[in-house]
């Protein structure tokens, strides 16, 4: 099993199960290779792997039909992009690059369908260009609504949902059954409560359990069934109320902006060493973009999937705010996690997230919740610039204050 | 006897005749200036003004209701074309836009910040309802929440599903169909002050098909050896007012069908089309060109093809607002299901293998010998991809292909000498293969 190394790497930790675990959660991130969807696939012979792209897609379905949901978050700074350059201009992000590298250099051979949510234009066209460059493998354009009208958006999610199941039984899954989505969406649930125990445990000690940490936990999980992955979350959980450390001097912030394109892990690190302790983010989002847990017993499990993308969705940029208040859902975050201030952090040419955040300062300032933004690849290499940003920006905040 | 050939056959030299603007040109700018004369007067006339957006665009909608459009695309367009975007870019990012997004948005943020005075001198009234008919391009929604900020004014969405696999399943249709009874129909009654009346949504309808039949028949003239149109650079005036206010109307009807006639008459007397310098004389290259073209340079960059002799036989820009020419017509039998499939079969609403597909039928058909990519650094629903398609075309047609690349109205984007000396290079390359053959 993937989350369970052997005793030779307990002991390699001195009996530390929660850094065991951490190991474990940072290998299987850097494994471009998706060393854990291989063990999935041995273990479940004729199962599908499907990968999937930022920032949402619907696993309980996924598993409910005997496949395995995998995020595809890009190559990040482990890979050279050689050939994916060659399909981008240079005013376009880095995330499709280093995905199409991956699959060009055979990384992403073990999945059987790539799946590409309605997210921005150049997700949108990713799939596309997915379809013609590996046209015998399957894949799908997820068109998540933008209406949130139950008998509208609702309605018509639900028949996105049928049809890509549908789909992938052509293709060698499970047909779709209701008991077996009830048993994916208690599955889910579960996950969900450990991922929301863990994030409660970096809001209240985040010098136990930094948000690097908290990342690599739930990163890892993006390959595994949800299951396992709540099981590995609430054994590390209980783990890490034994780690020996202490509170540090640092401002507490909320990460924004980096849903889709994943920053280097280092940068992550770089934030927390000049001072921010991030206890909140929306890296992961799609593992946390439901905010409510599901029905398990509901006599249409296929409709309260649907209806709980529609009606507790999360606030983010690649969802329409209709007439909501906009930043009313950051600044409630803001509140309610007790934190100092906003970290804007968004990969350079991310649509989405520049387009959005205009309006989410121009909420802050309101607020009075102080800020300050920077952007990234997910291949930058240089921190040194967003270390004296953060460091400055922490002192500002401990100087002259932070929420009004 | 002189080697030089006769003004009027040699490459991108105009005759002095010619400069005469064809009637249907002035046309087009009474039909605007009337507009934009209705739209600075809707304050005290009580007419209410619906901001929206081209591609997917409810046009017989909103007339059949007496309400006005305003498309803000055009608008950052008309601003680029009068040199004003620069400054109205700038003052969006001093107000916190990044650089790295659509500069449409930036223009017409700059704009609005700047008095909103729109492409004809006139102001433009703020909205009284934002119509998000989010089609075929993801910043449209960020749009309209980012002039929902600004104006604080109500906003309905017509979410337009994509069209990934090239054709339109029942529950797509069926989805805006619902949306427009449901939600939209019903915002835009309320702001009229009126019920919808169908039939004249049903009247509507049908004109627009009769001006849509005009316009391919206009579209399909280049065909024609010479064309007589360039469906690019000139193509963007023949779309202007089937895209934008006046689809569904009498004037429109009236436009097209005198467009028409000056094609038709054109092509008979074996004449190509008016470029800035005046008739195009000898039509050298045959391209099909995909993308938006550059506003800030527009005159420049198309005497960029015309001197050289390059006429554009078909453009995908030109089909943003609407795939007529695949058959596609506004019927009044289904007012609403006509209006959902108009929406779903935009152009930039089509996933990249349809994209594809498309522009290799155009080189066919219209027997190009080329086909270019203008690829704008504003716009990601046209330009992600377009290295791949460029590719795939070349390999499915033969036909050399080439890649520029620019912006829509960001002048810091577009470097003449370079896309100069690529376009010539390309033309050289075209010559080279004809040599070969």
């Amino acid at each position: 099993m993937t989350t369970n190394p052997s005793p030779d790497t307990d002991l390699a930790f001195g009996g530390d199960r929660a850094s065991v675990l951490l190991a474990t959660a940072r290998a299987m991130v850097e494994d471009l290779h998706l060393g854990a969807v291989h063990r999935w696939k041995a273990a479940n012979p004729g199962g599908l792997a499907i990968g999937y792209m930022p920032v949402y897609a619907p696993r309980p379905l996924l598993e409910a039909i005997g496949c395995l949901p995998v995020a595809i978050l890009g190559g990040g700074d482990q890979i050279d992009i050689i050939r994916g350059d060659s399909y981008y201009q240079s005013y376009i992000c880095h995330i499709p690059r280093s995905t199409i590298e991956m699959g060009l250099g055979g990384h992403l051979n073990c999945l059987d369908g790539m799946v590409f949510p309605s997210l921005c234009d150049v997700i949108r066209n990713l799939g596309g260009m997915w379809k013609m460059l590996f046209p015998e493998r399957w894949s799908a354009y997820l068109d998540l609504p933008q209406n949130f009208a139950l008998h509208l958006g609702g309605k018509f999610y639900a028949s996105e949902l049928a049809r890509i199941a549908k789909e992938l039984e052509g293709r060698g899954a499970k047909p779709l059954t209701a008991e077996n989505l009830r048993i994916a969406l208690k599955n889910e649930n579960r996950r969900r409560k450990a991922i929301a125990v863990l994030d409660e445990l970096r809001r209240r000690e985040p010098w136990r359990l930094p948000a690097s940490d908290a990342y690599l936990l739930v990163r890892a999980g993006s390959m595994l069934p949800a299951l396992e992955h709540a099981e590995m979350l609430e054994e590390f959980a209980l783990a890490v109320k034994g780690r020996q450390t202490r509170p540090f001097d640092n401002v507490r912030v909320v990460l924004v902006g980096s849903f889709c394109e994943q920053p280097p892990f280092d940068l992550i690190r770089t934030l927390e060493k000049a001072g921010c302790d991030i206890i909140e983010d929306d890296l992961m989002l799609g593992l946390r973009y439901i905010e409510h847990a599901l029905d398990e017993e509901s006599g249409d499990p296929l409709e309260t999937l649907a209806h709980g993308f529609i009606k507790f969705g999360a606030a983010t940029a690649s969802r329409y705010i209709g007439e909501a208040d906009k930043g009313a859902a950051l600044i409630s975050r803001v509140k309610a996690t007790e934190a100092d201030g906003v970290v804007f952090a968004a990969a350079s040419f991310c649509d989405p997230a520049l387009l959005d955040q205009p309006m989410l300062e121009a909420a802050l300032d309101k607020a009075g919740i102080p800020f300050t933004s920077f952007k990234f690849a997910e291949n930058t290499g240089q921190f040194q610039v967003i270390r004296e940003q953060a460091g400055a920006f922490s002192d500002s905040v401990k100087l002259w204050g932070a929420v009004q | 006897m002189s080697t030089a050939l006769p003004v009027r056959n040699r490459p991108g030299v105009a005759t002095k005749a010619s400069s005469q603007k064809d009637a249907s040109q002035d046309r087009q700018k009474q039909m605007l200036a009337e507009h934009f004369d209705k739209l600075e007067r809707a304050p005290q006339t009580g007419q209410k003004v619906v901001y929206t957006f081209v591609p997917g665009n409810l046009t017989e909608l909103l007339g059949a209701l007496d309400l006005l459009p305003v498309l803000p695309e055009i608008n950052a367009l008309q601003s680029g074309m009068r040199q004003k975007s620069a400054g109205y870019i700038a003052e969006a990012e001093k107000a916190g836009h990044s650089e790295d997004v659509c500069t449409y948005v930036k223009c017409d943020i700059g704009m609005l910040r700047s008095g909103n005075i729109g492409p004809t001198g006139t102001k433009i009234p703020p909205p009284d309802l934002l119509l998000l008919s989010y089609t075929g391009c993801f910043t449209f929604l960020k749009w309209f929440e980012l002039l929902r900020e600004e104006y604080q004014c109500p906003v309905v969405m017509l979410h337009v599903p994509y069209q990934p696999d090239g054709h339109v399943t029942p529950e797509m249709r069926q989805y805006v169909v619902n949306q427009l009874k449901d939600e939209v129909i019903p915002a835009l009654e309320k702001l009229a002050g009126k019920k919808l009346d169908m039939a004249e949504l049903q009247r509507r309808l049908r004109l627009s098909a009769q001006a849509e039949d005009d316009l391919v028949a206009v579209w399909e003239s280049a065909k024609h050896k010479p064309s007589p149109i360039d469906g690019y650079f000139g193509g963007v005036y023949y779309i202007g007012p089937i895209f934008t206010a006046f689809r569904g109307s009498e004037e429109a009807c009236a436009y097209y069908s005198e467009l028409r006639g000056e094609v038709e008459a054109r092509m008979a007397r074996g004449e190509g089309p008016s470029t800035p310098d005046g008739l195009m004389g000898e039509q050298r290259y045959r391209l099909v060109v995909e993308g938006p073209p550059n506003w800030t340079s527009f005159p420049d960059f198309w005497r960029m093809f015309a001197k050289e002799g390059a006429v554009v036989v078909n453009s995908t820009y030109t089909r943003v607002g609407g795939l007529y020419d695949q058959g596609f017509r506004h019927s009044p039998e289904e007012p609403l299901e006509s209006l959902a499939d108009y929406c779903l079969g935009c152009y930039t609403n089509l996933g990249i293998p349809s994209r594809i597909d498309l522009i290799e039928k155009y080189i066919k058909d219209y027997q190009a010998d080329g086909f270019l990519i203008n690829s704008v650094k504003s716009c990601n629903s046209f330009s992600a991809g377009q290295l791949l398609m460029l590719r795939e075309i070349e390999q499915r047609t033969g036909v050399p292909g080439g890649f520029i690349e620019s912006d829509l109205v960001d002048p810091r984007y577009f470097s003449k000498a370079n896309i100069e000396n690529r376009l010539q290079s390309y033309f050289q390359m075209i010559d080279a293969r004809r040599l070969r053959a």
